[in-house]
């Protein structure tokens, strides 16, 4: 393993908060110095929009922002014209059932499953029913994972969507997204399937092409990148044949009065993707951070990060177990190499949010609650769960406090 | 200031008025989404007075206590007076003071018990 050690020293917020043990990268990674030093240079150095100024301040910013469109998409293995920018995961995922809803008739189905993040359920459950199709939710395994058998059960020739997580933001079941694209396929050569990658973007490697995916989205500020930003992947043939998702400023060519001038069906004409899906000013601070964020990943490299992650989980998944043996349940799979960098679990005699609030007070950042993954947590029959989730900073003296905490919290509940 | 202290403690194990009133017209349920804690209060009221309450959920500490001391609270008050009862009336029931989001907690039980009121 490589061994990833003093990366505190890159996040300026370790200097602010030296006692800091944050075990939250999973709803938000920390930013490098880097990346806050991108977003400030660019309001600075540049501070000018983007596609239109013909002065060199604004054709250095579009310069900086297709070139972060070109980065990614070497990311994610796409062709640059692939990578559209929105918001964020839940943006992508709100302009993806937007544009598709034509594609859902009546009496089909579209398939999620119970892992989902509601970023990736309620698109699909509105769309469903707004076109008059049924939702299907492909329930669960004992270990957190999607048995083939039972997916082949609910995707069929009427399903016209899949949707599915990378990884589980609540179990870390790394999902075999390749697999589970090409099993679709076979059952439905048309079905689109669209693949939630927010938690595996710079935690697990992403191959459009090898996955085969039709769309994947993920977030720019869990892999170290500013909030505002998000990635909307689809396919080059299939991104062509959709129309825009908002309308307005950047994304048309030419715009003419009503009604249309004779012999013109349309009175607007739009601009090839990816800018037709990209409506008014973006947050360009945010892309040019995400550029920096992407190149902090590649300094490191990818395996190394993953390495990292898996050692840091094994460490706290040991420690959990012989800390806690009977009086803790950890969800999701059993082994460090089969998860995201993130551990899931109750223990007994203290609610998850009364744990929270115990390490908070120790500087120890824990989520708790549903994850906003309120199915999956009826699915396990529990009201919520405590959740640790680790990234490059992540050291073994942090899961240590961490274990010193919990057994404090059980100290307070005279457990 | 430790939030965990002996009130929340003792009522958070040993909840009063922690029950059902079987077919009570007066029932309400909420839930807090950020940590799934879910809130269930029935509310016999006679003449105007509140006879009798149960309460019933799965949460937090700060959540079932307060819905705990809240059932002591208004139990033999008028529904008029219970229905006034504020935010600052539930903090003050508990006696710390708490962070915004840990706020939603200990007033899920408040939610709850106008919900119930308000079936009369």
């Amino acid at each position: 393993m490589k061994n990833i050690q003093g990366m505190k020293n890159d996040f300026p917020i370790f200097r602010h908060h030296p006692d800091l043990t944050y075990l939250d990268s999973a709803a938000t990674a920390l930013k490098p110095e880097t990346v806050i030093d991108a977003v400030s240079g660019y309001y600075e150095t540049l501070s000018t929009n983007v596609g239109r100024g013909l002065y060199p301040l604004a054709e250095e910013t579009t310069a900086r922002m297709e070139g972060t469109r070109e980065k990614t998409a070497r990311f994610i293995g796409a062709d640059t014209e692939e990578v559209i920018f929105t918001h964020g995961t839940t943006e992508s995922m709100n302009l993806l059932a937007s544009v598709l809803a034509d594609r859902v008739k009546r009496d089909d189905n579209i398939v999620v499953t119970a892992m989902e993040h509601h970023s990736n359920f309620l698109p699909w459950e509105r769309l469903a029913r707004e076109r008059g199709a049924e939702l299907r939710v492909i329930p669960l395994s004992a270990d957190g994972s999607i048995d083939m058998e039972i997916l082949r059960n609910h995707v069929g020739s009427e399903t016209s969507i899949f949707a599915f997580p990378a990884v589980s933001n609540v179990l870390g079941t790394i999902n075999p997204v390749a697999a589970f694209v090409r099993e679709a396929k076979r059952l439905n050569p048309g079905i689109l399937t669209i693949v939630d990658a927010a938690q595996a973007a710079g935690h697990v490697a992403i191959d459009v092409r090898e996955w085969d995916c039709d769309f994947l989205a993920f977030s720019g500020h869990k892999m170290f990148g500013p909030t505002g930003v998000g990635i909307l992947y689809g396919k080059r043939g299939i991104l062509e044949t959709l129309p825009p998702y908002q309308v307005g400023g950047g994304m048309v060519l030419d715009v003419y009065p009503n009604p249309p001038a004779a012999g013109r069906a349309c009175a607007s004409i739009y601009k090839d993707i990816p800018h037709r899906f990209e409506a008014g000013t973006p947050d360009i601070a945010a892309i040019i951070g995400f550029g920096a964020a992407i190149d902090f990943i590649g300094g490191i490299g990818g395996s190394a990060i993953r390495e990292h992650e898996i050692g840091i989980t094994r460490y706290a998944l040991d420690r959990l177990r012989s800390s806690f043996g009977a009086d803790i349940t950890i969800y999701g799979p059993e082994k460090a190499e089969d998860r995201g960098g993130l551990v899931s679990f109750t223990l007994s005699g203290v609610h998850p949010h009364d744990l929270a609030q115990v390490l908070g007070e120790k500087n120890i950042a824990i989520r708790a609650g549903e994850h906003c993954a309120a199915p999956l947590h009826r699915a396990l029959d529990i009201p919520a769960t405590a959740r640790v989730s680790f990234s490059v900073y992540t050291e073994e003296g942090d899961v240590d406090r961490l274990i010193d905490g919990m057994r404090d919290a059980r100290k307070i509940f005279n457990i | 200031m430790e939030i965990y202290q002996d009130i929340i403690l003792d009522h958070y194990r040993n909840p009063r008025n922690f029950k059902a009133i079987p077919s009570c017209p007066c029932h309400g349920e909420a839930k807090n989404p950020t940590c799934g804690d879910r809130l269930a209060i029935d509310v016999s009221v006679k003449d105007g007075v509140i006879d009798d309450i149960g309460f019933q959920g799965v949460g937090c500490a700060i959540s079932q206590a307060a819905a705990s001391l809240l059932t002591e609270h208004v139990k033999g008050k008028s529904v008029t007076w219970a229905l006034a009862l504020g935010p600052k009336d539930v903090l003050g029931l508990l006696g710390v003071t708490l962070s915004p989001t840990r706020m939603k907690c200990a007033l899920l039980s408040l939610e709850t018990l106008k919900k119930a009121i308000k079936k009369r």
